[in-house]
Parts: C-alpha cells; sequence; structure tokens
C-alpha cells in the first residue's frame, strides 16, 4: 500500500512541478524539457527574475508537438488576448511558418517581440579532406552534385539544409535540388558521420561544431555571419569574405500573442531588451554559443518577415512548398 | 595506471556529504521516476534540470543529482514490468515477458532481487568499460556508417519472429503494425508529412512513451474492467516468493548477465541504438544460447536477468559517445548533453582532457550511485513486492491515474492522453486475439531508425543498394541476421520433439 501512495504522492509532486498554477507571467516552451526552447525559456525567465524585472517567477510550461505548432495553434485559438504569455522561438519556428508546416498558422498571428541571440551557421569539413574553401566545395559540387554528400542536423527542408542551398544559390551553383542533403537527428550525430568518413561536408551551427574544432578534428571552411566570430572561431573566414555572400543565423527569441496590448508588448520587449544588456545574459551567451543578435519589437517583426520570405521562396524553388 | 590515480582523484572529488545526499536523493527519486509507467530516465533528468538550476549547483554536483536519477530509472523500470506487467520505462518492456510470469509463478521476489542483481552487475561493469575503453570505443563509433546501422536494426527485426510470442506470425503482424506507426509525421529525408491527414499534433509522430502506455498501462485498466464482477477482488493473489534468491538461480543467471552486459554495453556506445536495443539484443541472444526456448516467455530467470543487465550496461554506455563525442546514444544523454552544454561544458574529443575534474567526478558518482542502488534496491524488494497486495479495484485506478498525469506532464498536450487513449483500446483488443504487444513497440522505436539509415545510405551512393554491403562489418552484421532468421525455423524443427521433457523437468524443479 505504502509504495503506492508513495507513487501518487510522487506524481503528484512531479505533476505540480511541470504544470504549476496560474503564475504571473509565463513562458511557453514548445517542446519536451530538455530541448533549445526548453532553455530559451528557462534561461530567459530566470534572468528575468535576478534582474527582478517581474513579479515572482516565470512559469515554464512544455507544450509540446507538430514542431512547435500545437503550441503556435494554442496561442492563436486559446490565449489571444493573454498579456503574461511568452513563447520561445528560433529559427525553426520562421522555417516552418514558411513552409506552411504549422497548418493554418501565418506569422501575422502573433506579436514578434525580440532576438536574445543567435547561433551562425558553419559549413565544415573533415580535418584531411582535399577541401579547404568554400569556393572550392562550391565547384567540387558544381562539377559533380553527386560527388559530394552534405550532412546536417535538421530534416530535409530544415534550417540546415537551407544554409547550404542559400550558399550554394550565391556561389552559382543552378539547380540546387541537386545538392545532396542527408538528415540526421542533430548536429552531433551528423558531425560523427562526417568524421567516420560518409559523408563530406557538414552543415550545423557553430555550437555544435566547437567540440570537434577544439580538438582539431574538423576544418570549418566558413562561418555564416556577418563577421567573423569572436573567440576559438575568430580563425575561421566567414562566407562573404570569400566572395559568397550569405548569412545563415540560428536565431532565438521570442513571440507573444496576437491580442496583446500596445503597452504589454513594449513592456515585455523592454524587459528581454534588459535581459540582453545584462552581464548575466552576456555570460549564458558565450556559455551556449551564441553569437550576438540584437533586434528588439519593430526591427524584430521586419526580420522575421525577411527570413520568412526567402525561406518561402526557397522552399518553392526546391520543391518542399507548391 | 593514469586512469586509477585519475579515478581516485574523482572520488575525492564526489565524496563529500553534498554529493553523497545528492546521489541518494538521486537514486530514490530515479527508481520512483523508472518504476511509474510512462515517466523514463530521459524525462526524470529533463524533470530534474531545473532543480538543479534552482539549487544553483556547479557542474560536478548537478551531473551527480542527474546521472543518479538516470541509473535509478533504469533500475526502477523493471519493478513495474515484473510486477504489474507495464514497463515503467521502455527499456524495462523485454523484461514484462518473463518477469511477470516469474511474479504470476509466486516468484515476483526472486524476480525482482535477481533483476536488482543483473541491473548492477550491467551497470557496474559498464562503468569500468567506461573507465578504461571511452577512447577506443569511439572508434567503434565511427566505424558505423548508415549502412551499418541498417544492418544492425534489420539484425534485430530478423531476431524478431518468435522471441515474444510463440506464434511468429502473429508476431511478425505486430511488428508490422509498429512499423506502420513509425512511418507517420514528417519525414526528415524529404521534409514532406506522412499518414498526418494535416494534423498537426501527428508530425512530430507518435511519441512511443505515448504508446507504451497506452498499450501495456490503460489495455490492462480496459482488461480489468471487462472481467470485473462485484464483490470479487480479480484473480487470487500470488504469492510473493522469497526476497533472497536461491543461490542456484544466482549462478544459472551469471552467464546471461555477463553476456548481456557486452552486448548491451556494445548496443549503448552506438549512438541512436541504446537501451532499448541493448536490452532486446541480449535477451534475443539468451534465448538462443539457451536452446530450450520453451522456458523463456513463461517466467524464465534468464530471461529477466538478460534484459536488465543489457539495459542498464547500456545505460553506461551511452555516455561513451556523450562524453567523448558530444553525440548522445540515447534521449536520456541527449537531455544530460544540453545540461552540460548549459553549465560551459563542451563535450567532445577533449573534454577529458579539459574537465578532468567533472568527467571522473562523475565517473566515480557512477560507482558510488550504483552501489547505493544495489543496497537501496534488495531490501526494498519486500516493499514492492507489496504493491501486489493491494487491491485490483484500488491498484487498476491508480495505474490509470498515473499513466494520464504522466503522459500530461511530459508534454502539456490533451491530444496524447486521446493518442494514448486509442492505444489502450488497440492494445486491449491486442490482447483478445493473443497478439503480442512487444514487437509493436520495437516496431515503433526501431523502425524510423532502420528507416532512416537505409535512406541516408541510398542518398549517399546514388541509389545504388551494393553500398548496403560496402564494409567487412555491415556484411558479417548481415550473415548474423540471416543466420538468426533462420535458425529457428530450422533447428526448431529439431529440437522440438525434444524440448518436451526438459520443460516438465523445469516446471517441477523451477521453484
Amino acid at each position: 500500500m505504502k509504495s503506492v501512495f508513495l507513487k501518487i504522492a510522487a506524481s503528484a509532486v512531479l505533476a505540480a512541478g511541470l504544470a504549476g498554477s496560474a503564475a504571473a507571467s509565463e513562458c511557453i516552451a514548445p517542446a519536451n524539457p530538455g530541448g533549445g526552447w526548453d532553455f530559451t525559456c528557462r534561461q530567459v525567465g530566470k534572468a528575468m527574475q535576478d534582474l527582478k524585472l517581474v513579479d515572482g517567477t516565470v512559469q515554464v510550461t512544455n507544450l509540446a508537438g507538430g514542431g512547435g505548432g500545437v503550441a503556435f495553434a494554442e496561442v492563436v485559438n486559446k490565449r489571444n488576448d493573454d498579456n503574461d504569455l511568452i513563447v520561445a522561438a528560433s529559427s525553426a519556428t520562421a522555417t516552418r511558418l514558411a513552409q506552411g508546416a504549422y497548418p493554418g498558422n501565418t506569422m501575422d498571428q502573433v506579436r514578434w517581440l525580440a532576438s536574445v541571440g543567435a547561433d551562425y551557421g558553419v559549413i565544415a569539413v573533415a580535418k584531411d579532406s582535399p577541401i579547404r574553401t568554400l569556393p572550392e566545395l562550391m565547384d567540387r559540387i558544381k562539377a559533380d552534385p553527386a560527388s559530394v554528400s552534405v550532412a546536417g542536423g535538421s530534416a530535409v527542408g530544415g534550417w540546415d539544409h537551407l544554409k547550404v542551398l542559400l550558399a550554394a544559390k550565391k556561389a552559382g551553383v543552378d539547380d540546387v535540388r541537386k545538392i545532396k542533403y542527408v538528415a540526421f537527428d542533430g548536429g552531433g550525430e551528423a558531425v560523427t558521420q562526417l568524421l567516420a568518413g560518409s559523408v563530406q561536408a557538414f552543415t550545423g551551427d557553430a555550437s555544435e561544431a566547437k567540440g570537434f574544432v577544439d580538438s582539431g578534428d574538423i576544418r570549418v571552411i566558413a562561418v555564416l555571419a556577418p563577421e567573423r566570430l569572436e573567440g576559438d572561431f575568430a580563425a575561421f573566414p566567414t562566407a562573404k569574405e570569400q566572395g559568397i555572400d550569405v548569412i545563415g543565423a540560428n536565431w532565438r527569441g521570442f513571440y507573444a500573442p496576437g491580442g496583446m496590448s500596445d503597452a504589454a508588448y513594449d513592456a515585455w520587449v523592454e524587459k528581454i531588451g534588459a535581459v540582453y544588456d545584462s552581464a548575466e545574459w552576456k555570460s549564458v551567451m558565450a556559455s551556449n554559443g551564441l553569437a550576438s543578435l540584437n533586434l528588439r519589437g519593430k526591427a524584430f517583426q521586419d526580420f522575421v518577415a525577411g527570413s520568412i520570405r526567402s525561406i518561402q521562396d526557397l522552399s518553392r524553388e526546391i520543391g518542399i512548398v507548391q | 595506471m593514469d586512469v586509477l590515480s585519475s579515478l581516485g582523484d574523482g572520488f575525492t572529488i564526489a565524496i563529500t556529504w553534498q554529493n553523497l545526499g545528492l546521489a541518494f536523493v538521486g537514486c530514490f527519486l530515479g527508481t520512483i521516476i523508472g518504476a511509474l509507467p510512462g515517466l523514463g530516465p530521459s524525462n526524470g533528468v529533463a524533470i530534474l534540470i531545473p532543480l538543479a538550476f534552482t539549487l544553483g549547483l556547479p557542474a560536478t554536483p548537478a551531473l551527480i543529482l542527474l546521472t543518479s536519477v538516470y541509473y535509478g530509472a533504469m533500475y526502477g523500470g523493471r519493478i513495474s514490468s515484473i510486477l504489474l506487467n507495464i514497463p515503467g520505462d521502455e527499456p524495462a518492456m523485454m523484461t514484462t515477458l518473463d518477469g511477470h510470469p516469474m511474479a504470476l509463478k509466486g516468484q515476483a521476489g526472486e524476480a525482482l532481487a535477481i533483476s536488482g542483481l543483473a541491473s548492477f552487475v550491467g551497470s557496474f561493469f559498464a562503468t569500468w568499460g567506461l573507465v578504461f575503453l571511452a577512447p577506443q570505443l569511439v572508434k567503434v563509433a565511427l566505424l558505423f556508417g548508415p549502412a551499418e546501422y541498417f544492418a544492425l536494426f534489420a539484425l534485430a527485426f530478423a531476431t524478431l519472429g518468435g522471441l515474444a510470442s510463440r506464434n511468429q506470425a502473429k508476431a511478425a503482424l505486430a511488428a508490422t503494425f509498429g512499423l506502420a506507426i513509425a512511418m507517420i509525421g514528417v519525414d526528415g529525408q524529404t521534409g514532406v508529412p506522412r499518414l498526418s491527414f494535416g494534423e498537426v499534433h501527428l508530425y512530430d509522430g507518435i511519441d512511443f512513451l505515448v504508446a507504451i502506455v497506452g498499450l501495456f498501462a490503460l489495455s490492462e485498466v480496459f482488461v480489468f474492467l471487462e472481467h470485473r464482477k462485484p464483490g470479487e477482488d480479480g484473480a487470487p493473489r500470488p504469492a510473493l516468493g522469497r526476497v533472497i534468491p536461491p543461490a542456484g538461480m544466482v549462478r544459472s543467471c551469471l552467464g546471461a548477465m555477463s553476456r548481456s552486459t557486452v552486448v548491451g554495453f556494445i548496443a549503448g556506445v552506438l549512438p541512436g541504438a541504446g537501451a532499448s536495443l541493448g536490452s532486446f539484443l541480449a535477451y534475443g541472444l539468451e534465448k538462443k544460447i539457451a536452446g530450450n526456448a520453451e522456458t523463456f516467455g513463461s517466467g524464465d530467470p534468464r530471461g529477466v536477468a538478460a534484459p536488465e543487465a543489457g539495459n542498464n550496461a547500456a545505460a553506461g554506455g551511452a555516455l561513451v559517445p556523450m562524453l567523448a563525442l558530444g553525440v548522445p546514444g540515447s534521449g536520456t544523454t541527449a537531455v544530460l548533453l544540453a545540461m552540460l552544454l548549459a553549465l560551459n561544458i563542451t563535450p567532445g574529443p577533449l573534454l577529458f582532457a579539459k574537465n578532468p575534474d567533472v568527467v571522473w567526478g562523475l565517473i566515480a558518482a557512477l560507482f558510488i550511485a550504483n552501489v547505493m542502488l544495489l543496497l537501496m534496491n534488495i531490501p526494498l524488494v519486500g516493499l514492492f513486492v507489496r504493491v501486489l497486495m493491494v487491491p485490483t479495484r484500488y491498484l487498476m485506478p491508480t495505474v490509470a491515474m498515473v499513466s494520464f498525469v504522466g503522459i500530461y506532464g511530459i508534454s502539456g498536450s490533451t491530444f496524447d492522453l486521446m493518442v494514448m487513449i486509442v492505444f489502450g483500446v488497440i492494445g486491449w483488443v491486442l490482447r483478445k486475439m493473443d497478439v503480442p504487444l512487444v514487437p509493436v513497440i520495437l516496431g515503433i522505436l526501431l523502425g524510423n531508425q532502420m528507416e532512416v539509415n537505409l535512406r541516408r545510405e541510398l542518398t549517399i551512393s546514388n541509389g545504388d543498394w551494393t553500398a548496403l554491403v560496402h564494409s567487412p562489418l555491415a556484411i558479417a552484421l548481415w550473415l548474423v541476421a540471416v543466420a538468426g532468421f533462420l535458425a529457428p525455423l530450422l533447428v526448431g524443427r529439431y529440437l522440438r520433439p525434444r524440448s518436451a521433457s526438459p520443460i516438465a523437468d523445469e516446471a517441477n524443479s523451477g521453484d
């Protein structure tokens, strides 16, 4: 009997810890605990508490499903007027909105608040690869697309895939559909296959590649950032330096319900901005491999709209969107 | 003996009152989380990450807490498998096959004690493997490209027949059903949703936890509802059995434990294979070795020892690629990896050189957690078996409640609850038709991996199927798969007439 009660007690405690009561402010992480969105919510929520930007706590709710689509629909349909709610988002959110992967939902249904940083894309090869620069890789693809397999951690049509296609377009590859992209479960698995020699190139985020860059197992041939990154990555050239003007930022940020009042919207933009400016956040960014991307309010809204447009065009071209 | 002195340093880091206390709390919570259907190691660890942050723990104590939860959950998963025929988490699924029949035969105590011991053996030696072999094992992981993974998963499916059921056709049917469910969701290789009917909830596919809890736990509740009669308290309660298993039983399981440890550890080291495959292959191997396959599935202690040693060894093995490559070998290590990154530790080839205090402190903590779990689990067997004393009319509503709370707690989605109920009904129908449930789950768990690896290889090779057998390792795996598929068909014909008498002997001398 005792252990049954124990179980009930334990599950009650766990349930309370997960669902919680109606706290003053809430952050929805549209994925299971442990993922990137979950961390965005928890880290920003904690920083807001520590900086006393909110009364009480920021309650993190996990609402997983549909690659964020379940949470998006929930916010649009049921929580549209909630002034105390923010939702974690990233490039993946924009990609899926652009490709219609949230059926019936568009970016205009919510208000985009601010970004809290970006993980810039990298293209890398194994350390003993004959390919040394991004133009060299692109020349190989132009000459014989079947000879180069590119591995990444996202699905086909996902951000890791699109980054390579964007670079290839800028480099003058005519038919980007010919590029062989192999999807793996996360950047780590993709890098492993690069080391194993199954594929010739890797596309991913700087943070995913960091451990292998430090050990010298892989060579980054291009960073898809406006200028060189700081720290260990400073040695690697940007794509722009090599004449291929492409930027691929996996940004992290937040959106809010579409019916949020202007006053509440401005207050949230200000709070997230204050977190971004704090010294604490700088150290969180450093430890999570986030580079600076500081866009707030209207500027962020325009940025998201612009990136959705370009993803849409590209997706149409490769046939993911009709 | 550099390694041993590093390990000694690790113990000096790990052995403080605070760390021991955290390990104890972690082991205890982990065991409970593992035993609760639905909540497995990965959710358990994920749920406790905020706690570690709130307590403001530095890297090493935080990792000690979370890995104790991880190992604890791997131990705890067996408890509900054996007592209730409901796997507490997905790797414990194979333990239901022989564990629950043992409980029904009145050997619940022995089954729990043997499986506890097997868990200890598996994780203890896997942790040693982690100490000595981590750098070498990374090279093994690098031998596995998509072609080799595909061969490995094909091997798992080839040996599926007859593993979970007497009726191979029904097992095959169940596995096919599982494979079909695995197809639901956005296809990563083309980005196109399949079998999702425009329903956004289905884009991520069916979470196998939802399927497991529905198929096993809820269907159990439905079966109970169906047979309920007023005033009656279900079937007569089976005896609890002894808490200390007879020495002969332990001895008969030692071979199974040691072989399963090796199999499980290797499965754990391979990213993407993980504990479920480890316990599955371990069980399959033991069943093959026993030859006299009829006792397996009806309460053979070796059938309890093998999957438990296998899945706990896999838990240790999964830490190898996580620490040395930064590549998670299982769902739980994926969560641990996220935690490491948040603590400003970059797992990868340089971790052992750059953060030796963290690595060796963690490994020392694993040993401590292991001993603690053994000491905690064996005496508690007496307490656990009392679950069987709880009248079914109280137990079943509790099972239903825990299932709903557990699933809702993970995803916060009412849709998942609906899916779980659907799976409960499906499970009830399948049980009525005597179709085994384990192959369904294996289909869901392994089907996706098998498919994506086939398609990755074909993409890389430009559609050339011969690439599937391009390496000696792939060829070897295929040969084992073919042998594993054909052996029961050929050998079974020989053994069947003769195997009748040993079973009778076994049944008489079994207790």
